[in-house]
């Protein structure tokens, strides 16, 4: 796979203060690739470092392989960062084109893309209205519009959902999905880890400065995955649900039984579990399966485990901010 | 190509977004003509308009272009949009060309006001209108300047305001604008040699009156190296500062 971005022992220093330690990661081409961490991680020093908005203090960033001066990198990437920052005396509309003027398209060029994005965006009936006058999940989706209005190969999205409303995130991130599906690589900061989960290819986790693992949701999950579990939920006709547990556990030694609740039990080992033989043994005993499944740890406890952070904490920390 | 757009259009957005604001305009053509009407009310008699032509020309550049760029600029930094100039693929010396051009402009136009108004209106002499049109654009370029690396200092808008004002406050007063620098206390003479603008002034008191403490060629050269020395010590502190 091409690396589109590549960064070795990226450093940043403000004085004594170490921001980004010596991380080395590449992206590659066509993926969705995702920055997780809490406050203060480093996740926007790197992403300014990488799009030319801070100085590096060490180590070195290559596009496409090249370790280009960042203006000509600039021209490939398209940046959305944490707060919108678009010009409020001008409205939708004339803040696209402006954007798209920067990076040297025609008029006619830039006004066909302009009213294009407006309209993928469901902006169109906004574009004559001054972006002061925009809520803030329209300032969001014109701050990425204007982040595409030159068609980037690259997208750097700093926190793209926080602090907007459901349906503005819902059309961001089907925006994501559609854009990468289109061929764009983008490289997304954010912390909710749901919405890492669910858009990201690879994602590393980042804490003080330090990348601490990188890889594909499945293989962080796998990574941190200690027993198999099932969860059996049963229509509790006859039997008492303690006498079922108690038969459960005679008739397979080697797994671990618990009572979730009435009418359901987990069934942890460290083998892989075959889920027919609880499903057929429950059924001899009378009882109605209503449903059985495979319970895979998530990507909020392969983060705690991995970096031991608290999420509602790294939540509540970002809220604050 | 690429880059004339770019340049093109960050000048284009100033002017509209910010100088060719009705209160700008308005504040070019009251300015000028506030600073006459307080001179007669001070002289209590008609002046000589010869004599407050140049001050007054002087003036309408300096206080349009040094606080505007750098409000705007420090405005722009404050809102988090300048970051987008910052991210686009032209030098930091194309897109700072680009913003101060627009404050040029702005200097010069509202330097016409009181150049049309005094020769229309009060007949008042114009002894070199090359000379004068060259200090104009001059003086423009190097308070527009002054205007730039006082934005690099401030993070702030009232800070940029209140740092343009304790610059340009002293030169009026040190500059040979209203007090001839020969008449100036004998320690304070250097500080106006200093001053960038006392070149400018200068020029545009040979352009209109005929004197001049300076010839007009090194009044010019003296200017020139002045905008050089700003225009890259700006340029080295905003790459030093603003891309940390």
């Amino acid at each position: 796979m091409e690396n589109v971005i590549e960064s070795k022992n990226l450093k940043k220093t403000y004085g004594d203060f170490t921001a980004v330690d010596c991380i080395s990661f590449s992206v590659f081409r066509g993926e969705i690739f995702g920055f997780l961490g809490p406050n203060g991680a480093g996740k926007t020093t790197t992403i300014n470092m990488l799009t030319g908005m801070a100085r590096i203090s060490g180590g070195q960033i290559f596009y496409f392989g090249e370790n280009m001066p960042i203006k000509k990198a600039q021209a490939l990437i398209g940046v959305v960062p944490d707060e919108s920052n678009l010009y409020e005396e001008m409205n939708g509309f004339e803040n696209l084109c402006f954007c798209g003027a920067l990076y040297g398209m025609a008029k006619k060029d830039r006004e066909k893309r302009a009213g294009l994005l407006l309209d993928l965006l469901g902006l169109k009936e906004a574009a004559g209205k001054k972006y002061k006058a925009y809520s803030k999940g329209m300032k969001r989706k014109l701050t990425i519009a204007a982040a595409l209005v030159h068609s980037p190969k690259i997208l750097y999205l700093d926190e793209p959902t926080t602090g907007i409303d459901v349906a503005s995130v819902r059309q961001i991130r089907n925006m994501i999905k559609f854009l990468n599906q289109e061929g764009t690589t983008i490289f997304l900061t954010t912390h909710y880890i749901e919405e890492a989960e669910r858009l990201c290819d690879r994602i590393a986790f980042i804490v003080e400065g330090r990348i601490i693992r990188i890889g594909t949701v499945e293989e962080l999950i796998e990574g941190t995955k200690e027993t198999n579990s099932v969860e059996i939920f049963f229509d509790k006709r006859k039997n008492d649900s303690i006498v079922i547990l108690q038969k459960l556990e005679a008739a397979f030694p080697s797994v671990q039984c618990l009572l979730e609740n009435d009418n359901s039990v987990k069934i942890s080992s460290p083998e892989k579990i075959d889920i027919a033989p609880f499903v057929g043994f429950l059924s001899s005993e009378g009882l109605w399966i209503s449903e059985a499944k495979l319970l895979k740890p998530s990507l909020e406890e392969a983060f705690v485990k991995i970096t031991g952070i608290e999420i509602e904490k790294m939540k509540k920390e970002k809220e604050k901010k | 190509m690429k880059k004339a757009i770019a340049f093109w259009n960050i000048l284009l957005k100033d002017m509209r977004n910010y100088y060719l604001k009705p209160p700008n305009i308005s504040w070019g053509i009251i300015f000028p003509f506030a600073w006459m009407l307080m001179l007669f009310i001070r002289t209590k008699t008609a002046f000589n308009i010869d004599e407050v032509f140049p001050g007054i020309v002087a003036m309408s550049v300096l206080f349009g272009t040094t606080s505007m760029l750098s409000v705007t600029i420090t405005f722009e930094r404050k809102a988090r949009s300048f970051e987008r100039l910052l991210l686009a693929p032209i030098s930091t010396e194309l897109l700072i060309f680009a913003k101060i051009s627009g404050a040029i402009l702005f200097g010069i136009i509202n330097s016409t006001v009181p150049i049309i108004a005094s020769v229309l209106l009060f007949k008042a002499n114009v002894y070199n209108p090359v000379l004068l049109a060259t200090g104009v654009i001059f003086l423009s370029v190097v308070s527009t300047l002054l205007g730039l690396f006082i934005s690099v200092a401030a993070k702030e808008v009232f800070e940029a305001q209140t740092y343009s004002n304790f610059f340009r406050f002293p030169m009026i007063f040190l500059c040979g604008l209203f007090v001839p620098v020969s008449a100036l206390p004998f320690f304070l003479r250097p500080l106006s040699y200093i001053l960038p603008v006392t070149y400018g002034v200068d020029i545009i008191k040979e352009a209109i009156i005929g004197t001049s403490i300076f010839h007009p060629l090194l009044n010019i050269a003296v200017l020139t190296a002045f905008c050089l020395f700003l225009f890259n010590f700006s340029i080295f502190n905003i790459k030093r500062k603003w891309i940390k």
